[in-house]
């Protein structure tokens, strides 16, 4: 049976890509931000999953103002990397998983989640910086990749109980799947940052760390965040964080936090990352 | 209008619908530049191509002057807004930071100090002591 194995949190800052694309992530000068990733590099090597869950925002690339869905999961057979006004990043052609996507699909919806089903999209940064931080410059992608896209450009997004129960709805239909698939789960965006106005600029370490505090344990806690307060709070795109909650749902109750990675800051932004590990318990 | 519970966060615009209704031409503008050959055209003739376009003038006008903080009260969004930034090679630190009271560098600066601190930042009404709402 296929089994969601980890859960992964990360921010996806365009510019790490521009590094990266540039040949200079292994420069000093960013040293504080990509060294709290080698311990992820070495990681995701060992645990090789089949399939990644990644969960991001798209920023005006596939989706225009004409649709706008607010969950949409990538039933597609692949998805390229877009050019999002200065060329397509030089990262390989992203593989989908579209068994898995498909299986999934038909149980959220019959569970009662109006998924948006996407059959071919270009996918951003949102997507390929993660893929980028974990995997590293590679010729291909070590594993398929199922994109599901969240609305958190116009307002309102969903809220972080429903996407913690979009989660839990993940992970009851990805344990239904007959194939022997190690799955990962993937929560990015975020942390606090706000990219327009007067107050742009805006961070706030106090809200990012209690956020990463909570979501161990505390999750259902952070459901009840509404987003005008994570605006007021962390920012406008601070609410990008509702999107680890869809991670954090599709894991177990008890999980074992074994990285974690703050760092302000990585152009407008505070970047975050950590990563869990299902505790295995009978039943769960 | 609606009462909106957003209104007394300070120097913040969020992307409502009713600046998605307000902006949608700009926004679409925007989206076509996410091709080269339209980047191109743009370049050689910025009125020329933005009058391909039913927006409204003063969008245009935003648009020619780069004036980031006009094309988001006209119903601009930031990430649609990037794509003529990125066009014109520029970062979007340096887009952000003309929205703000401070230059290309101090805003970098600031920033490298931790970022714009949310205390006094939180409410319109800020005397000192922020609301306990």
């Amino acid at each position: 049976m296929a089994k969601i194995t980890s859960g992964l949190g990360t921010s996806h800052i365009p510019l790490l890509g521009h590094i990266i694309d540039k040949g200079d992530s292994s420069d000093e000068k960013w040293a504080p931000i990509f060294d709290g990733y080698q311990f992820t590099k070495k990681w995701i090597r060992e645990q090789k999953p089949d399939v990644v869950i990644l969960v991001y925002n798209d920023h005006a690339t596939a989706f225009d103002m004409k649709v706008v869905p607010t969950f949409a999961i990538g039933c597609g057979e692949e998805y390229r990397p877009a050019d999002e006004g200065y060329g397509a990043r030089p990262v390989p052609t992203v593989k989908g998983a579209p068994e898995l996507a498909w299986h999934i699909t038909e149980s959220l919806i019959k569970q009662g989640f109006d998924m948006t089903i996407v059959n071919e999209m270009d996918v951003d940064h949102g997507l390929t910086v993660p893929l980028s931080m974990v995997f590293g410059e590679v010729e291909e992608w070590p594993c398929q990749v199922i994109p599901l896209a969240v609305n958190t450009v116009v307002y309102p997004s969903p809220t972080g109980d429903r996407c913690l129960a979009l989660g839990k709805g993940i992970r009851a239909a990805a344990e239904q799947f007959s194939e022997d698939l190690n799955i990962q789960i993937w929560g990015t965006g975020g942390m606090s940052h706000q990219l327009l106005g007067e107050r742009a600029g805006l961070i706030n370490q106090e809200w990012d760390l209690a956020f990463l505090d909570d979501l161990k344990n505390d999750y259902e806690k952070l459901g009840v965040i509404s987003q005008v307060e994570y605006i007021r709070e962390s920012g406008t795109e601070g609410s990008e964080m509702v999107m680890w909650l869809i991670m954090r749902g599709a894991l177990n109750q008890e999980v074992n936090e074994i990285h974690r990675h703050y760092h302000v800051p990585v152009s407008n932004t505070a970047l975050g990352h950590l990563i869990y590990e299902n505790v295995d318990k009978k039943g769960e | 209008m609606n009462n909106k519970p957003y209104s007394d966060i300070p120097g913040t615009t969020v992307f409502d619908g009713d600046m998605v209704r307000i902006g949608f031409h700009l926004n679409q503008f925007c989206m076509s530049l996410m091709q080269e050959s339209n980047r191109a055209a743009f370049k050689q003739n910025e009125r020329t191509y933005l009058d391909n376009w039913p927006m409204m003038e003063a969008q245009k006008k935003a648009v020619i002057a780069r004036d980031f903080s006009q094309l988001i009260a006209l119903g601009g969004n930031i990430y649609y807004l990037v794509k003529i930034s990125s066009s014109d090679g520029l970062s979007v630190a340096a887009a952000v930071s003309t929205m703000t009271n401070l230059s290309v560098d101090e805003y970098i600066e600031m920033m490298c100090r931790g970022g714009r601190s949310p205390a006094g930042n939180r409410y319109v009404v800020s005397n000192s002591s922020e609301g306990k709402q």
